[in-house]
């Protein structure tokens, strides 16, 4: 049976919240957490399949063109080698998150440098890449290629388009303004993982085992590439070596391990190398932003002007969604926000961790910083000043908003000294100190999940669903959701995801994964225990259950009196999603340090204050804002894409070129978690978290940067030589 | 990687025969060789690992510390001599890589290490060192991390080591064994070349030579500073690093060997420096001199042009803690 | 080649490939997946190993390298069911998330402790001579474990216990 909600509406406050077991929000250790410390979890290239070929990818050596030969018969001649494979249906690019039909293919055709564009197999790994590195490939390659971002035809993006009162007039009239231009290099997910898929066919039915974000989405994405039915293909993630927007849609190496297993018949391996992970799955763009910020005297926004620039290649619709939170953030009776795309021969741009305010909320917090400080008001207090009690652009009420909570009690824990702010006021030594701030918001998302929930006969529950873990937490909240319902300690509920034989989840994507198959088990689960408090003759508000025990005597063993219950919940988003402003919001404050004689700079300390709804699990919660307050140090400091201006290839395509943060560069980090119920964020109160932890927080870095040094960055991340080029003598 | 024969040494002189044959490599940590044959950039027939030859000790010698060839970077940073005598090269050595990879990382491996320009290390792309007469990737490419002394119009790559620009600094000098010309000793110094007309050239080995060891002149009296400029707080190359031996006398400047990486296709050592502090008294003026000494020529060929500033800076940085100076 | 390794207390053949890298000869060879592979370039730590004690990365050496020589992964430290004392404290204190560098940091970890014992310095240590354990200690022998989904502080945390347990 099916349980199902359309989310039109507030659900009830406090069904939930009157579970017995105790189990929901509490720092539950990962159920899955002894199988990753003793490395018997297993990953996409891990599975134990008889015999796999191995296949690796051939990537393009030029920018854009044609391929107008390949020697096949030189690279069969090698050893081991058993095919090579440059099938039309092959993939040249990751598809898009949620575009659930296939990205581009016919290999032959070249639109950036490093695109897949043939796999060799082979019976070893070896043997296989030796002859991948010596295939002999003939192009006919294109001249003409537009490579420079700020050179190329913009395409302006209307659906982002704002424009209301008089940006310029307000501009001029104001007391206080700033008008600044902020560039932020391209970024890379880099999950530890490289993606992989191990293809096996048995018959006309398709097994992949890969590293995915989105099965529900990324079967149809498989199938249509191949051009079969989604009935025929089966797709297996238990564990996913992180995402980050990298393994949303399925990428070229799925696809090339499909077809080679197919024309073989036999199973077969394809590993991403690292350098391919980076040049050939999603980047970020580089984004080129233009703020314009205007208050009156007591410091209230009087205009907002936002406009971006960012790029992708021909074909693509995804343009990084710079202006997101900008949108509703800050009130302003003038706004003028604006978005363009140019298309660019770089690899595919698309979404890595809080795409848009990962970059476009750390340069509109820069501004705030340098118009708060134009204006004379301590930067905490100038935010506090300018939340709007209502979307400024739109008539969609904030479902909740927390974002005075955060600036207020984060302040507060870090012990934010409201006083004169001026540069270079302390200095340890060779170093800078300076704090610096910054507001967090990331835009709330649900979307549609199932999820079956059986309670056994002999009482555990099992939960199944397609919905993957890269990290997240999923496998640890389902079960805790599902034991706090069902009255069931966690050692007796099963989470089985990462399968498309079972239900289809939301997809891990856009923070809306927890919140989404959350209420998808929950509604499951109150479907079930309707039917317990049937057989238990009580109503199912008042059915209590703890620790397998029903109140009254009788326990569930006995209720289901040898036999299964099964119940599959479906959640859907309804005029929640569209008649409403739904947001996390939060705080980042930091302490950093700048090397007078060198420039480099060091986060001391950052705290992030968060608002998200309902804390599903204290543990879990934290370490994803931990995570996400270590990539906003990498956005500031460490991270970018370096590319080549004459053919666009990635200079720095890999872990030792581009800087992700490594442990020294993470000292002292806090997280204050404010707990709320939002109603009308999900069935189970709760909002996306995974993102919002880097959604402003490079601009704290930034701004406290600014406070130690003098030096207001135009750019990120702030490596040493921008940080002395921009600091004053 | 190419397919290739194995081998192991059994001492020194075979080593240096075996590595003779047209297409034979040394072998030692591999930290560096593999990386590169992994993406084909190095692709040996015959691999001859040195890595069991007995020159994995060090030992005081009546003129200095003799490291020797095999001797991981980790053993050279814990060893209590070095550590109390020769910190400059110890502070290098932790400085560099990780422990993982220090654990690995041999005295020979890591003097020979070649350039992390990422033109040389992709097959796809122009680069005169690992393509002669391909042409130079970088020039007019990203090259941020490259050189902006003793470059060539051939190449401006960077020698991407920490432990040789201390060894630099400390004058210490590379034995070698087999060749033509017998046995020899080299100062660090003189080890790695400029790239000049031939960039794939990276130091003065010549084919059927290895290294055996690497001695330290005694130790001396001074201050020992190793300052590493680098993107991340660990796991990344100097954008500019600085090896500095500074000894003070009466107020007055008695020693100043100073060696830079980052900056050169090799450990920079320019004599004029010393010639230059030797006998006065620190000032923040005299830094200023000894930086347009040392920078005088420098000339960035593409997005280093950073490091000219970073490099005077971080001079005067080094040279303040050294001599004590207020600033 | 008929010569042998011993992979966590077991000898095993090497590869006929010489090329065949350790960290592929534990994956591929001996179906050890518990350690990873996330760069096969010596950048990242995932494939961390012990090898007579030491902490390497086995992406960048050859198995054959290996003839003779002990090596521990993290199979070897532990299981489910008897967990060492790191791996509980990573599980404790939530030092990972997505799982993947996990089984490199804590060998790294593994070998940390014992480097530490053995009051081997670092880049972080004040005094070459006697360094002590701070936790900017522990962060700087860790960089070389790169963790992109950032548990790093939980990991501080977890190795600490584990040191402050042990002394
Ligand atoms: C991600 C990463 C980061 C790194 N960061 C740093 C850093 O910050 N600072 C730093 O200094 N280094 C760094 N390194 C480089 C590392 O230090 C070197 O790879 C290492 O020192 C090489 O030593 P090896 O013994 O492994 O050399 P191998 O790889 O075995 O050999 C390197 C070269 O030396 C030759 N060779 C070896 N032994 C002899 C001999 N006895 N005689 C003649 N030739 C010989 C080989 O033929 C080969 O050409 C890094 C490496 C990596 C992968
Ligand atoms: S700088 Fe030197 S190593 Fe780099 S591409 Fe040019 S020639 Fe090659
Ligand atoms: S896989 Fe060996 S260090 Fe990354
Ligand atoms: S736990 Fe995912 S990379 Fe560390």
């Amino acid at each position: 049976m099916t349980a199902h909600l359309k989310q039109d509406g507030p659900v009830d406050r406090a069904h939930l919240d009157g579970m017995q077991q105790g189990l929901l929000g509490k720092a539950v250790p990962r159920i899955e957490g002894y199988a990753k410390v003793t490395g018997t979890a297993t990953y996409a290239a891990e599975y134990d399949v008889a015999d796999p070929a191995e296949g690796v990818l051939v990537t393009a050596t030029i920018t854009k063109g044609k391929v107008t030969y390949i020697d096949n018969d030189a690279a069969l001649a090698m050893p081991g080698v058993l095919a090579v494979i440059a099938d039309a249906r092959m993939t040249t690019r990751p598809a898009q998150g949620t575009a659930g039909e296939a990205p581009e293919q016919e290999p032959q055709s070249v639109s950036y440098w490093g695109q897949p564009i043939a796999v060799v197999v082979a019976e070893t790994f070896e043997e296989a890449r030796n002859a991948a590195k010596h295939l002999v490939v003939a192009y006919e390659a294109d001249a003409d290629v537009d490579l420079d971002p700020a050179a190329a035809q913009p395409e302006p993006q209307d659906g982002q388009a704002v424009e209301m009162g008089d940006l310029t007039a307000a501009m001029d009239a104001a007391t206080h303004s700033v008008d600044l231009t902020i560039e932020t290099d391209g970024h890379a997910s880099a999950a530890m993982e490289p993606h992989a898929a191990i293809a096996d066919w048995d018959g006309d039915n398709l097994t992949v085992r890969a590293s995915l974000q989105m099965l529900n989405y990324n079967i149809a994405e498989l199938a249509d590439a191949l051009g079969v039915e989604e009935d025929n293909v089966r797709l297996i993630s238990r564990y996913v070596g992180g995402g980050f927007g990298s393994k949303l849609g399925i990428s070229e190496e799925v696809v090339a391990a499909a077809l080679a297993a197919r024309q073989l018949g036999r199973p077969v391996r394809v590993v991403m190398s690292r350098q391919q992970v980076f040049q050939c799955i999603m980047r970020r763009s580089e984004t080129h932003q233009r703020l314009q910020l205007a208050c009156d005297a007591e410091g209230r926004l009087t205009a907002f002007g936002h406009h971006a620039r960012v790029s992708n290649l021909p074909g693509e619709s995804f343009a990084e969604p710079v202006l997101q939170s900008s949108h509703f953030l800050y009130g302003a009776e003038n706004r003028s926000l604006g978005m363009d795309l140019v298309r660019i021969h770089r690899m595919t741009a698309g979404s890595v961790r809080a795409p848009g305010e990962a970059v476009g909320m750390p340069a509109l917090e820069m501004a705030m910083d340098e118009l708060a400080e134009k204006a004379g008001i301590d930067p905490v207090a100038f935010r506090l000043r300018n939340i709007p009690g209502e979307n400024p652009e739109e008539d969609l009420p904030f479902t909740s908003h927390t974002l005075a909570d955060c600036l207020r009690q984060g302040a507060e824990a870090f012990g934010w000294d409201d006083g004169p702010r001026r540069p270079r006021m302390r200095r340890e030594g060779d170093w800078w100190i300076g704090t610096g701030m910054a507001s967090a918001a990331r835009v709330h998302n649900v979307s549609e999940a199932k999820a079956r929930v059986r309670l056994t006969a002999e009482g555990r529950a099992v939960v199944q669903t397609d919905m993957t873990d890269l990290g997240t937490g999923t496998y640890t909240i389902l079960a805790q959701i599902a034991g706090e319902m069902l009255g069931l300690p966690i050692d007796r509920v099963t989470v089985e995801l990462g399968d498309t034989n079972h239900p289809r989840g939301p997809g891990s994507g856009g923070s809306w994964g927890a919140a989404s198959i959350g209420s998808a088990v929950y509604l499951a689960c109150k479907a079930l225990r309707e039917e317990i408090a049937r057989r238990a003759n009580t109503g199912e508000a008042e059915l209590g259950l703890k620790d397998g025990a029903v109140a009254g005597g009788r326990t569930l063993v006995d209720l289901l009196g040898g036999e299964a219950l099964e119940e599959v919940g479906h959640y859907e988003p309804g005029d929640n999603q569209d008649a409403w402003t739904a947001s996390g919001f939060g705080a980042f404050f930091a302490q950093v340090r700048v090397n007078h004689w060198t420039g480099e700079a060091r986060v001391d300390r950052m705290l992030g204050a968060f608002g998200f709804g309902r804390v599903l699990n204290e543990k879990t919660a934290r370490s994803q804002c931990l995570g996400g307050i270590t990539w906003s140090i990498g956005a500031a400091l460490t991270e970018a894409l370096h590319f080549d201006p004459r053919d666009g290839h990635l200079a720095n395509p890999d872990l030792a070129e581009y800087h992700v943060p490594v442990h020294r560069d993470v000292q002292d980090v806090e997280v204050l978690m404010l707990e709320e119920r939002d109603p009308l964020a999900s069935a189970i109160q709760a909002k996306g978290i995974g993102e919002l932890g880097m959604c402003g927080g490079a601009g704290a870095i930034a701004n406290a940067v600014y406070n130690a040094c003098g030096a207001r960055l135009r750019e990120l991340p702030m490596t040493p030589d921008r940080i002395l080029a921009a600091l004053p003598e | 990687m190419r397919p290739f024969d194995y081998i192991r040494a059994t001492d020194p002189t075979d080593a240096a025969e075996r590595t003779s044959a047209p297409g034979a490599m040394a072998i030692a940590g591999g930290t560096n060789l593999i990386d590169l044959m992994k993406l084909q950039v190095e692709t040996p027939d015959t691999l001859v690992d040195v890595g069991r030859l007995d020159m994995g000790s060090i030992e005081e010698a009546g003129d200095g510390l003799r490291i020797g060839a095999l001797v991981t970077n980790t053993a050279t940073a814990v060893h209590p001599k070095v550590r109390a005598d020769y910190p400059v090269l110890a502070r290098a050595i932790l400085a560099g890589a990780t422990q993982q990879l220090r654990n690995k990382a041999t005295t020979a491996g890591n003097l020979c290490q070649r350039t992390r320009c990422t033109y040389f290390t992709n097959i796809d792309q122009p680069c005169n060192k690992r393509a002669p007469g391909s042409g130079c990737g970088a020039m007019g490419g990203v090259a941020r991390l490259h050189a902006i002394l003793g470059t060539s119009d051939q190449c401006i790559a960077t020698y991407p080591g920490d432990m040789a620009v201390a060894m630099a600094a400390l004058d210490a000098h590379v034995h070698i064994q087999g060749g033509r010309g017998g046995d020899r000793q080299v100062p660090v110094r003189e080890f790695h070349r400029l790239p000049g007309e031939t960039p794939w050239q990276d130091n003065v080995l010549e084919s059927g030579e290895i290294i055996t060891a690497v001695t330290l002149p005694l130790p001396v009296k001074g201050k020992q500073i190793y300052r590493k400029v680098r993107e991340r707080s660990s796991y990344a190359f100097a954008l500019v690093s600085i090896a500095a031996i500074v000894a003070m006398d009466g107020g007055r400047i008695a020693r100043a060997d100073l060696a830079f990486g980052g900056l050169a296709h090799k450990p920079w050592h320019d004599p004029r420096l010393a010639d230059l502090l030797v006998g006065e008294a620190p000032s923040p003026a005299l830094f200023e001199k000894a930086a347009d000494v040392l920078l005088d020529e420098a000339d960035a060929r593409g997005g280093s042009e950073f490091k000219i500033p970073l490099a005077r800076r971080t001079l005067t940085a080094v040279l303040t803690e050294a001599t004590e100076t207020r600033t | 080649m008929s010569e042998t390794i011993t992979v966590n207390g077991v000898s095993q053949p090497l590869p006929d490939d010489v090329r065949v890298s350790l960290l592929d000869f534990l994956r591929q060879h001996l179906g050890l997946t518990g350690t990873k592979k996330g760069c096969d370039h010596g950048q990242c730590g995932a494939c961390t190993v012990l090898v007579d004690g030491f902490r390497i990365n086995s992406c960048l050496t050859l198995a054959a390298m290996h003839a003779d020589q002990e090596v521990t992964t993290i199979e070897g430290l532990g299981t489910p069911e008897d967990p060492s004392a790191l791996q509980r404290a990573f599980v404790e204190h939530d030092a990972f998330q997505c799982g993947y560098c996990t089984p490199g940091q804590i060998c790294s970890a593994t070998a940390l402790l014992e480097e530490i014992r053995s009051e081997w310095p670092s880049d972080a240590s004040d005094d070459l001579a006697a360094p002590t354990l701070t936790d900017e200690e522990i962060r700087e022998r860790m960089s070389g474990n790169l963790c992109r989904c950032g548990a790093y502080a939980n990991i501080l945390a977890a190795i600490r216990q584990v040191a402050e347990e042990d002394a």
